[in-house]
């Protein structure tokens, strides 16, 4: 069954394009990943389906619910969580008290009732060491663990991730994927942008291309990988 | 280990004491104070109360409105209106003062809700003067000129003929007590209820909302619906203050009532040289101001530009106000709202 779909879905801004005509569907707890060169529509398409941008045309459907209309802040309660490509955090709030507005608030729970999820969440991140410390603070791949930390705490269905491993180290990015992997393993469905491809590939089912705003390629991450259209499209050579 | 949350702080809980301590003096005033200083306490007791509305408001949520004084003229002239047209005790009318002032709020941030920022400030300012015109027409309230509450009306007030009794004071001194006690009563619920709203989850998302709105919709807060809290809640307390100020007054103007100067222009400046978004900026920032105030008052004009001078001042060299100066030097918060988590697996520097 699948949690989400996209039918001819369609944005543009102006003259431009941005998204065009995209369809697909996402299988309940499967990891899709969406690769395409800069400016391809990647960070639209996870606006349209999170509801910070709303489709010109087209229907989506998520958990068995037409949600098309449907603000941003309803889709969070109806189990879609994502991370912004450039960390949001509540910059005056703690990291804790980032986690606590998502569970509460995204969960529509008391304080009480989240605390100890909380807590778990930011155990798993390894983020709990800096629990009392204002989310301004944080280092970058702290940011980028607030980021799905805060987006976890919300217990979504769908998990999108906007680059989340774009500018760590190599060791940073190892981390961070033993966390992803581990959120997938309990069932969440995750929808991940993402330029640095081999973190993509060791997480992701399936893969999904997208050039000037089409998609242009959806399957297994090995084939997609290896057909001669996407090397030329995506990785601007000729093999 | 089990992980526990705690708001408090050694400085907090001393604060508890040393505020209930505040509070007991504060009631017991007019049992040793002179009418002068009962007056005093009153002028800064309706300005905290405006100024912790207005503190809410763009402190907390980032609405920087100069429109405030719709509010208090409305609310002024609900009271006039229901000691003069309907022949209510006054007391009782300040409530109804808060209700006018909240049915004057509703349509005002259905249009002033369309702009942001700078716009949205000089929306409410228009708005604000659009109502003064407005009242100015109602001639049975004097107009423009104004008017009076009627002698009977005071003379025999609710509450006055005890207090004169029980102080063994006249009657003018006794509205002056009563008036005073009521001001106690508003600045203490504002507080309260302000200090309890940012204690709650509400309090979280209005301080998510400010800090980045377009996230914290995306963890589900309903940033449309807190705005309309803020601006509602603020609007009834400012209509409110606004009845009991002329309650105590007894004349109005709509000039005076709808002041952009007294009711807004002088609340940001305490708010600001204070420290916007703290409970303790407004309270500090009030006690400077009315210092000022007193200080300077034979120096007419140059009062205005001291003011003036000393806000950009602050504004350049302590941009979180005297409070925000001495709470980063000192780490001190009276009314803590940060959510510690202490215990488990955090070590103790990390608390």
């Amino acid at each position: 069954m699948s949690i989400l779909s996209l039918k001819s879905v369609s944005k543009s801004f102006g003259a431009l394009t941005v998204t065009d005509d995209a369809s697909f569907d996402v299988p309940q707890g499967q990891a899709l990943g969406i690769i395409g060169p800069n400016g391809a529509g990647k960070s639209t398409l996870f606006n349209l389906i999170t509801g910070n941008i709303r489709a010109d045309q087209g229907r989506i459907h998520f958990d068995g619910r037409d949600i098309t209309k449907v603000s941003a802040m309803e889709r969070c309660l109806t189990g879609i969580g994502r991370s912004f490509q450039i960390p949001q955090p509540f910059e005056k709030l703690t990291v804790y008290e980032n986690l606590l507005v998502a569970a509460t608030h995204g969960r529509n729970m008391s304080e009480r009732a989240v605390r100890d999820d909380c807590i778990d969440v930011l155990e798993r991140t390894e983020l709990i060491g800096r629990a009392n410390t204002p989310a301004g603070q944080l280092s970058l791949l702290e940011r980028k663990r607030l980021e799905l930390s805060r987006a976890m705490a919300t217990q979504p269905k769908l998990l999108l991730l906007d680059e989340i491993a774009g500018g760590l180290t190599e060791g940073e990015c190892q981390a961070l994927i033993g966390t992803i992997k581990d959120v997938h393993a309990q069932g969440v469905t995750i929808i991940w942008i993402e330029h640095v491809l081999h973190a993509l590939t060791s997480v992701v089912e399936r893969l999904l291309v997208l050039d000037f705003g089409k998609v242009i390629g959806l399957g297994d991450p090995q084939q997609i990988m290896a057909s001669q259209e996407v090397r030329e499209i995506y990785l601007g050579i000729d093999v | 280990m089990a992980y526990t949350v705690t708001t408090q702080t050694p400085a907090s809980r001393i604060a508890t004491i040393l505020g209930a301590i505040t509070i007991v003096v504060l009631i017991s005033l007019p049992f040793f104070a002179g009418r002068g200083t009962i007056q005093d306490m009153f002028f800064i007791l309706t300005m905290l109360v405006l100024a912790q509305l207005w503190n809410l408001l763009a402190g907390y949520g980032g609405l920087v409105s100069i429109g405030q004084q719709a509010f208090v003229g409305m609310g002024a002239y609900a009271m006039f209106g229901a000691v003069i047209l309907l022949g209510f005790d006054p007391v009782p009318s300040i409530l109804l003062a808060g209700v006018v002032a909240l049915m004057i709020a509703v349509p005002t941030a259905f249009f002033a809700f369309r702009l942001n920022g700078a716009y949205f400030a000089i929306g409410t300012w228009v708005i604000a003067e659009v109502v003064r015109l407005l009242v100015a027409q109602w001639k049975t309230l004097g107009g423009g000129t104004g008017t009076s509450l009627p002698r009977e009306a005071t003379s025999d007030m609710w509450f006055v003929a005890g207090i004169e009794k029980l102080l063994d004071v006249r009657s003018a001194a006794a509205r002056d007590i009563l008036a005073y006690w009521l001001a106690l009563a508003l600045a203490l619920v504002t507080i309260g209820g302000i200090y309890w709203l940012l204690r709650t989850r509400r309090g979280l998302a209005l301080a998510a909302v400010r800090d980045n709105s377009e996230a914290a919709q995306s963890v589900g807060v309903d940033a449309v619906r807190m705005k309309w809290l803020v601006f509602l809640t603020s609007a009834f307390g400012t209509g409110l203050a606004g009845g009991l100020i002329y309650m105590q007054k007894a004349r109005i103007s709509p000039d005076a009532a709808f002041s952009v100067t007294d009711w807004t222009a002088y609340v940001i400046f305490i708010v600001v040289i204070g420290g916007i978004g703290t409970i303790e900026g407004p309270i500090v920032g009030v006690l400077v101001f009315f210092t000022l105030q007193t200080l300077l008052a034979d120096f007419g004009s140059w009062y205005l530009m001291t003011l003036g001078v000393l806000a950009i001042v602050i504004m350049l060299v302590a941009p979180r106000g005297l409070w925000g100066l001495l709470s980063e030097r000192t780490g001190l918060h009276l009314f803590p709202i940060r959510r510690r988590l202490t215990g488990g697996k955090l070590k103790p520097e990390e608390r």
